[in-house]
């Protein structure tokens, strides 16, 4: 079916800006796989179904917009946990500036280094994860991304990882335009610990492959850096093997556009699937949180948390699907979506889907937006706590039950610190 | 300590009015009861004292230590020493006791120029106040008052009394809701607060709990006005006589 018009010069005016990398090795097929994908779909528009609440115009544009730098350097939100640190300025890997990559248990090379070879494991990752995910929604700028991205880190992880890797991405240049892809296999009883922090570049489109073993366990600690006016748009694509752990979470703080769609299928009995995420969001904020879950194996359990805080006209989104496929009996899912409002001016769209093949599951979703608790905040404020305080201890305690999704208490601390900072920064008293 | 004067107050949003010109002062050293039928506007009367929205003062006054303290913020009262022990405490999901414990006592000590309590310190003060009134370490880690039954919010509501050490208390039917041993363990509590310095106002609608917290004066509340003030003995002539008896009186 030919594209209509609209889409086909959105689409010829975003390829006319990007070559696509000239590598000749083992992920040129995937490129080009990526690029004719793309051709049939074309990129998100505005009547596209998981499109309706985010307007997809400033990604999809052959500009940048360009986005100003933060004015005071921030320290990174893992500074203080001991790991391996991998940066990126604006979407290019700065060896000079990272650490070593040499971890026991854990393989880690650049993607351009890998696309050189003829021959590699993460050829049957890169782009294969993400072209499964594109059914049955397509998510074309995750396509666009296999086609052109140049870097990113390919990891294997076959043992337990000693510590975490932490990619940290600056942000540098207004006008950058990144485009990062990263595959992560872990094997039969490998654990890793994957951190983001840092909000990359003015435009950032990221994929992430994670293919989880059978008894394979990975664990990802997101913070989207808070430059006000960067944009990105990330994918998470996961297939999860027999007694599988996956656990991921995101904190983002401010930033004019975040789409993260996380993609995950469960494919081996009793795998377990947790995706988390907290967003506070002030004035022109918008985050929208769009994931996909698919159960097809017996007996897996899938989590997902999401809270927002919007504040002075600030917009949060989510679009969260469970489908439970004929034969993965006892399915344990669940999903909630929260937001805070903390005036009229904000809103929260959301649109939780279940869709369910098999009858002996447990499912629930639920989803609520709403204001702080008056009768909490004057308990507090009678106790001698200030109202300013006093609304930020609400907050962080509508934000608990995501936080609580990491695992590690000592990163728990490092995002709850974060938040309290963000909060303490607006506080009126 | 706490003086009420010709106290009128309505409803914010309603045209309606709640009290009717309440005098009433509660000297250092004193405990005063207020007793009064459901709806008489006992629960209005402590809420407007602690500052909570929507009740408007149309005429009258009160204030704290000579200080006027309808103008203040509620953390405002709360630093200058009143408190409130609620009729109904709220349910806090998310934050920790111990963290709202902790934030209540800084904030106050902050807000008076106090340096802050330690954790260390905190928490020793924290564990022997708890213990006395058989308050556990889960009750402590637990959030604000969720899933505490009716007794155990009562005595985390004199935890929090004892934990601040305000001038002037306010208990609204901290006997509500309470068997007898939980009633004993919360007029310990209180008792043991009883001091030269210290005020008290204790609301009840049943007279049981003046036989263990002892009051020097009590106080009638009837539709908005104090009808009658008198000793301890007024209290058992509710008890004997019922509010009707003694509106049919004062009327
Ligand atoms: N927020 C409110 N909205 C509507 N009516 C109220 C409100 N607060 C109090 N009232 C009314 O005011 C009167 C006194 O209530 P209250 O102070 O709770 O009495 P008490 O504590 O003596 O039982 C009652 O008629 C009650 O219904
Ligand atoms: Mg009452």
């Amino acid at each position: 079916m030919a594209l209509p018009q609209p889409k086909l010069d959105t689409l010829d005016a975003r390829l006319t800006v990007l070559d696509l990398p000239d590598d000749n090795g083992c992920l040129k097929p995937a490129r080009e796989d990526a690029l004719a994908r793309l051709h049939a779909s074309g990129l998100p528009g505005r009547r596209d179904e998981y499109w309706k609440y985010t307007r997809p115009e400033t990604l999809t544009s052959a500009e940048v917009i360009p986005a100003a730098l933060l004015s005071e350097r921030e320290t990174p939100v893992f500074d203080n946990v001991d790991r391996v640190r991998l940066v990126f300025v604006d979407g290019v890997f700065n060896a000079e500036a990272s650490d070593d990559p040499s971890l026991a248990g854990v393989t880690i090379e650049r993607l351009a280094d890998v696309a050189a070879h003829d021959i590699h494991w993460a050829k049957d990752i890169y782009g294969v994860l993400e072209t499964r995910g594109q059914t049955p929604v397509s998510r074309p700028l995750a396509a666009l991304n296999t086609a052109f991205a140049t870097d990113g880190l390919v990891i294997h992880a076959t043992g337990k990882a000693a510590k975490p890797i932490a990619l940290e991405y600056l942000h540098q240049s207004e006008t950058s335009d990144a485009h990062l892809h990263h595959v992560i296999k872990v094997e039969t009883g490998a654990v890793v610990t994957i951190l983001e922090d840092g909000p990359a570049a003015a435009r950032f489109n990221k994929v992430m492959e994670v293919e989880v073993a059978d008894g394979g366990t990975f664990h990802h600690v997101r913070a989207q850096g808070r430059d006000h006016q960067r944009r990105a748009a990330t994918h998470i694509f996961a297939r999860l093997g027999e007694e599988s752990v996956f656990k991921s979470f995101t904190v983002t703080m401010n930033g004019v556009l975040t789409r993260n769609d996380c993609v995950l299928e469960l494919t081996g009995d009793n795998a377990v699937a947790h995706i988390a995420g907290a967003c506070v969001g002030d004035g022109d904020f918008h985050h929208d949180d769009t994931v996909f879950i698919t159960h097809d194996a017996l007996a897996c359990e899938s989590r997902q948390v999401f809270k927002k805080v919007l504040r002075n006209g600030a917009t949060g989104v989510f679009q969260g699907k469970i489908l439970v496929k004929a034969g993965a009996q006892k399915t344990d899912g669940y999903q909630i979506s929260q937001s805070l409002l903390l005036d009229d001016d904000s809103q929260f769209l959301a649109k939780p889907e279940l869709e369910i093949y098999a009858d002996d599951v447990v499912c629930s979703h639920g989803s609520t937006s709403g204001a702080i608790d008056e009768e909490g905040l004057f308990y507090l404020r009678s106790r001698g706590v200030p109202v300013g305080e006093a609304t930020d201890l609400m907050t962080l305690a509508f934000l608990a039950e995501a936080i609580q999704e990491i695992e590690d208490a000592s990163l728990a601390e490092n995002i709850l610190a974060r938040l309290e900072g963000w909060m303490a920064r607006r506080r009126k008293d | 300590m706490l003086e009420i004067k010709n106290l009128h107050v309505k409803l914010e949003d309603e045209d309606k009015q709640i009290l009717k010109g309440v005098n009433l002062t509660v000297e250092a050293g004193k405990v005063h009861a207020i007793m009064g039928p459901n709806g008489s506007g006992k629960s209005t009367l402590s809420y407007v004292l602690s500052g909570r929205d929507g009740y408007e003062v149309t005429e009258g006054s009160a204030t704290l230590g000579g200080e006027d303290i309808l103008d203040m913020e509620p953390e405002e009262r709360a630093a200058a020493g009143l408190f409130l022990a609620f009729q109904y405490p709220v349910e806090i999901p998310g934050v920790g006791n111990m963290t709202f414990l902790r934030t209540a006592v800084n904030s106050q000590r902050k807000a008076r120029g106090e340096e802050e309590l330690s954790a260390g310190e905190f928490l020793k003060v924290v564990r022997e106040k708890a213990k006395a009134l058989e308050i556990d370490a889960n009750m402590l880690k637990r959030p604000v008052n969720v899933g505490f039954s009716g007794g155990e919010k009562k005595r985390n509501e004199i935890l929090q009394m004892a934990m601040l050490e305000p001038k002037m208390c306010i208990l609204d039917e901290t006997d509500s809701g309470l068997d007898v041993d939980a009633m004993k363990l919360v007029a310990d509590g209180v008792n043991a607060l009883r001091d030269e310095g210290r005020g008290f106002l204790v609301i009840t609608h049943y007279q049981r709990l003046l036989d263990h917290i002892k009051p020097d004066v009590v106080h009638i509340l009837s539709d908005g006005r104090i009808i009658k003030t008198g000793g301890p003995e007024l209290a058992l002539e509710v008890e004997n006589n019922g509010y009707a008896g003694l509106k049919a009186e004062v009327a």
